[in-house]
């Protein structure tokens, strides 16, 4: 054994899974779309601002969809708004994720009832992963929804799926 | 110049039209007739000594029987203001337009029809301005329901009944 394999590396080799390499460098940086509706997306620039700094999960702001990993539903989704939301969507290349943040993507927020022109949630057009609940939620709530995003990014079988 | 005498000017001007003036309230207003606002409008804003140069707002009402627009109006030079009133039937709910007298109407006009349906005749370009264009119906009317769908995005929550049903 110490004949063939060079001294050097005789510390530095992991065993790990396909499935485990994979599913720890796709979290590693998940770029989200810049996209903000209202006013939980100054709270997601406060987020990804200095004090914040999204920067060290790894997240920096693409300007285009076809560049992202994750969309940030950041605030109150109109009627109008929803088809322009669902486009976006669409044109994410796979694989995809989608945080809903603030009570107005969660369910409607203060429109859940009478609002004529808010979704009642934006789980009503697009598949959403992690709600992060409060009115606007602060830095530290949307940073904790994107880590529990990386946990279950992290969890992901991809090779190992099953059907 | 006090309210008194601003009505006093606009009733020796247009006489049947000048319906009411209110004095005893905050802000005094007079009501006029809906067909004649843009003359009205244009002699209140052309006179020295009147000129109301600033329509501070346009606002839509729903009264229950009639609809109502309220205009807001302020002269920079003299400071003074007053508030005009006038109401429409719903059934023909036309009020002409001012926004070629004072352009900040233009949209105002616009969210009112948007929201309550009046009408402006003669407004240069009365298309929706918030909701989208193929919506139906105007949402802060009394007796507005909103539809269930719009293009296959549901706009109401189904209510507690037909969920039931549906899980049946």
């Amino acid at each position: 054994m110490s004949d063939t394999i060079d001294p050097g590396l005789r510390n530095n080799v992991l065993f790990t899974t396909m499935d485990k390499l994979f599913s720890w460098a796709r979290q590693g940086s998940p770029w989200p779309i810049t996209f903000g509706l209202a006013c939980c997306a100054i709270e997601m620039m406060a987020t990804g601002a200095s004090r914040f700094d999204l920067d060290r999960l790894g997240m920096f702001f693409r300007p285009s969809p076809r560049q992202s990993d994750i969309m940030i539903v950041s605030g109150t989704v109109t009627i109008k708004m929803a088809p322009l939301l669902r486009r976006l969507y669409n044109q994410m290349p796979e694989p995809k994720y989608v945080i809903s943040m603030g009570s107005c993507s969660n369910s409607g927020g203060p429109y859940w009832q009478y609002g004529y022109h808010v979704l009642k949630g934006v789980d009503q057009i697009v598949p959403v992963d992690v709600y992060v609940p409060g009115c606007p939620p602060r830095p530290e709530a949307l940073i904790d929804g994107i880590l529990q995003l990386k946990e279950k990014i992290k969890n992901e079988r991809i090779f190992s799926k099953k059907g | 110049m006090e309210a008194k005498e601003i009505y006093q000017r606009l009733k020796d001007a247009f006489q049947d039209d000048i319906l009411e003036f209110n004095a005893e309230v905050l802000q005094p207003f007079i009501k006029i007739s809906p067909d004649k606002t843009e003359e009205i409008a244009q002699f209140l804003r052309d006179k020295d000594d009147l000129e109301f140069d600033y329509l501070m707002c346009l606002s839509g009402l729903d009264l229950g029987e009639n609809l109502g627009v309220v205009y807001h109006l302020y002269s920079m030079k003299f400071n003074h203001k007053i508030v005009l009133k006038t109401e429409v039937s719903k059934e023909q709910p036309n009020v002409n337009s001012v926004a070629n007298i004072w352009r900040t109407a233009d949209w105002h006009e616009r969210e009112a029809y948007d929201l309550l349906g009046i009408n402006f005749v003669n407004h240069p370009d009365l298309r929706r301005i918030l909701l989208p264009d193929d919506w139906e119906g105007h949402p802060l009317r009394k007796d507005y329901q909103p539809p269930k769908s719009w293009h296959g995005i549901p706009v109401t929550l189904a209510n507690e009944e037909e969920q039931d049903g549906a899980n049946e």
